[in-house]
């Protein structure tokens, strides 16, 4: 009795071995897969040999040669220069903008306020390429095109932002209303609740917004393009960089390409990973409440 | 959800294992969305009907305020910020009366002009004259796209006028009931100090709502008016205009007969079929596989769960116009991928991996998935560790497999709570602009297609394609709108199933 026991529970354990090492192999091999293209980058980067594509993925030759080219004959550092402005303004101007409408959306009770909502929903379904044209002719009459879009992109991610609202404002819902009428009751102002309780609060989702703000403007590539259209020094670096891969230049650009991209992305990725609580913390309570 | 609807009685109902309730209001759930949809469609004409009734409401409060006002009120509403004046409010109403001023002194110098020439977009582009030298001198005079902005700003000051006009006959009104009733009524002190505190929310609001009228309404406002021009490359200011032409691009890209010279409703459809199937395949794909990811690296007993989460993650965070062009570069004909596979002698002739029609869908697709699967994967293992253990031991004591107790418990648990997220995938998978645009940019391009279409185009990408290259902005104001719609009735449908939207204040 005892003994058939003891089979029933190693049979048991053995089919469990058997699925754990299926399941090490399929993640082995996904791991594998997601990682091949951010080796094969770092590999053209420092690539020694011809500037061109080539059929096989270790280089023959190691070198620093493609960011000599990079900082020294090329445009890159303006542009990396612009976007870092670009991220670091929409980092500070978003949250600030972000954070406002968030709160009076989820605490305070006015009129117009479901109007309001649904119409932010409405105009979000627009696709926003649609507005785009009329954005750039905007900007141009304001002068703040070509040579002036480090400010005019500014302008437009942070006028835009308002409409992104909807996880810092799930975020406050979580927050007990009975602080804020704790706190009313006892004579504070609507702004210094804000200030004092609930911003103290909202750690969590001030991180996550200011990573996405300072993120974002990292790959954009729609808008950028448009509004410093003509003018090189102005150019963001998704739009520098995408033009080194069109037919002209990719022959003579492809290895910096590579070593642009690897000077971009090391920032942004080590920035991610040391917040990536947050942003998961923000994703999955976006997603679940809609 | 009442409990007439449910087929099991109330008392059996309340009989079960608390797991085993939700489990079962799960279900409900499910069976109740065929007849919500068609409730919410039903809604429409009623919701129509009430919108219509407030506006009706609205002018006859207009009407009423004019009737019951005292004199003050009356002119009030010719010279806005009078009555305050003689109500002890003097800082509201100079605010109103330079308001009604400055609007004045606008209209009268410029607005009425912008607005008149709207009518007609400009009637003469350039002026060729010769000078005394017998050389051409160009002058240019109207521009249709100067028109046509200047023309929808004033329409927006113009709208923006009456509303603060309807603000001060409001005020006026209820200053003088309160009067009558012996109260002293706000002055702009009062107001100031309660912008920080009961109308706090008109601090915290303006300036994001100015940024979005100005960048998003207006812009949008204006492009919807270009899809009824004939805007393109042969009509470009400053040297030709434009005008209007009503819904002749509607019936250009809606016409039914395709064998004609109309090859934009036949590319229209064709897209429009391609970006519902990639919207579709891509949204559930992501889904199914992220979910099984995520299960896969949650199970209990596998160690490196950190790790491979991390790996996984990377796609986030590296910026996608790097990691995605490069990938495209990989599968290109002259790519990585094809000179590895040739070295091997696994192939003799190259692949056209993102140049044959078939087999480029198919690869946007694969390539998507290793863009979207980690997001997935975060959010679905935030929802995997929510689900209570006690159903999962129940079952198992029942003796149900693995592969039954991730349909009947795992499957329904999720689709439950990340369905909104779902839906809105699928709508923002619509307009996925950088997967295709960075991974093909379109191609492979066709001469079937009109536009310079290609056959991985979304309409997205399709809708940039026509104004960044062919300047022929009246059809892309005309897909843009169109898009709207589809993504619009979508989310009606959306809107209407999902829970967690109508409890907004269940949460607080």
């Amino acid at each position: 009795m005892t003994d058939q026991n003891t089979t029933n529970f190693r049979s048991k354990s053995r089919k469990e071995r058997r699925t754990r090492i299926i399941i090490y192999v399929v993640l082995s091999v996904l791991s594998i897969i997601w990682l091949v293209p951010f080796f094969y980058l770092i590999c053209q980067a420092f690539r020694g040999e011809s500037k061109s594509m080539v059929t096989y993925f270790f280089p023959k030759e190691w070198s620093f040669e493609n960011f000599r080219i990079l900082f020294k004959e090329t445009n890159f550092l303006s542009w990396y220069k612009n976007t870092l402005i670009i991220a670091l303004f929409n980092a500070v101007l978003q949250t600030v903008i972000v954070l406002s409408v968030a709160y009076a959306l989820s605490r305070m009770r006015f009129k117009g306020r479901k109007l309001l909502m649904n119409f932010m929903l409405i105009l979000g379904m627009f696709p926003g390429f649609l507005s785009m044209i009329a954005t750039y002719f905007i900007l141009k009459l304001i002068g703040l095109t070509s040579e002036n879009a480090v400010p005019g992109l500014i302008l437009v991610y942070a006028a835009s932002s308002g409409m992104g609202y909807y996880i810092a404002k799930g975020f406050f819902d979580t927050i007990p209303k009975s602080l804020d009428e704790a706190a009313r009751i006892d004579g504070a102002s609507r702004s210094r609740v804000f200030f004092r309780i609930i911003m103290p609060m909202a750690k969590p989702i001030i991180i996550y917004t200011v990573m996405m703000a300072f993120i974002a403007p990292w790959g954009d590539f729609m808008y950028a393009s448009l509004i410093s259209f003509g003018h090189e020094e102005s150019y963001n670096v998704a739009v520098g960089l995408y033009r080194w891969l069109d037919k002209e230049h990719i022959n003579n650009y492809f290895t910096v390409f590579c070593a642009g991209g690897l000077f971009v992305s090391v920032p942004v990725t080590v920035l991610f990973m040391a917040l990536q609580r947050y942003y998961v913390e923000g994703v999955t309570g976006g997603a679940v409440k809609g | 959800m009442s409990t007439q609807n449910k087929q099991m009685s109330e008392l059996d109902y309340l009989g079960l294992p608390p797991a085993k309730r939700r489990l079962y209001d799960i279900g409900q759930f499910f069976k109740e969305v065929p007849g919500k949809v068609w409730g919410g469609i039903k809604k429409i004409p009623q919701k129509l009907w009430a919108l219509l009734c407030r506006l009706g409401g609205f002018f006859k409060n207009i009407g009423v305020m004019f009737w019951e006002g005292d004199i003050l009120t009356k002119l009030s509403f010719v010279i806005m910020g009078f009555g305050q004046f003689f109500r002890r409010q003097i800082g509201r109403g100079i605010v109103f009366l330079l308001m009604e001023a400055v609007f004045i002194y606008y209209m009268a110098a410029f607005g009425f002009s912008y607005l008149s020439n709207m009518t007609t977009l400009g009637t003469e582009a350039v002026t060729k004259t010769l000078n005394k030298y017998g050389l051409e001198v160009v002058e240019y005079k109207d521009n249709s796209l100067k028109i046509l902005l200047y023309g929808v700003l004033t329409i927006f000051i113009v709208i923006g006028f009456l509303w603060t006009w309807y603000i001060n006959i409001s005020q006026n009104y209820k200053a003088q009931k309160l009067i009558e009733e012996g109260i002293r009524p706000k002055s702009l002190k009062n107001d100031i100090k309660s912008l920080g505190d009961e109308q706090y929310y008109k601090t915290l609001l303006a300036v994001p709502l100015l940024g979005i009228v100005v960048f998003t309404v207006i812009p949008i406002f204006f492009m919807i008016l270009i899809a009824f021009t004939n805007y393109d490359y042969s009509h470009l200011p400053p040297e030709q205009l434009f005008g209007w032409t009503g819904f002749e691009n509607f019936r250009t890209m809606l016409s039914t007969d395709i064998s004609g010279s109309s090859k934009f409703a036949y590319t229209f459809r064709e897209i429009l079929m391609w970006t519902m199937i990639w919207a579709l395949v891509a949204t559930f794909s992501n889904y199914f596989l992220g979910m099984f990811i995520a299960i896969c690296i949650n199970k209990k007993g596998i160690k490196f769960k950190k790790g491979f989460r991390t790996i996984l993650v990377m796609t986030i965070a590296v910026p996608q116009f790097v990691s995605l062009l490069l990938v495209s570069k990989m599968f290109a004909d002259e790519g990585i991928v094809n000179g590895i596979l040739q070295k091997l002698s696994l192939i003799t002739d190259k692949i056209g991996f993102l140049s044959t029609p078939t087999l480029a869908k198919i690869m946007v697709l694969v390539i998507n998935l290793w863009v979207g699967i980690p997001y997935l994967m975060l959010i679905t293992t935030g929802v995997l560790m929510n689900i209570p253990a006690d159903l999962y031991e129940s079952a198992k004591i029942d003796g149900a497999s693995g592969m039954k107790q991730f349909t009947k418990i795992t499957l329904p648990y999720m689709l439950f709570v990340t369905g909104p997220y779902l839906l809105t995938s699928f709508t923002a998978n619509i307009n996925n602009f950088n997967v295709i645009y960075l991974l093909t940019g379109g191609a492979p391009k066709t001469m079937e297609y009109a536009g310079g279409a290609g056959k991985t185009d979304l309409l997205i990408t399709w809708l940039y394609d026509l104004t960044i290259t062919d300047n022929d902005y009246k059809m892309a104001a005309v897909i843009g709108i169109l898009v709207f719609l589809v993504v619009a009735v979508i989310s009606l449908i959306i809107f209407n199933l999902s829970p967690a939207m109508k409890n907004e204040e269940d949460f607080q």
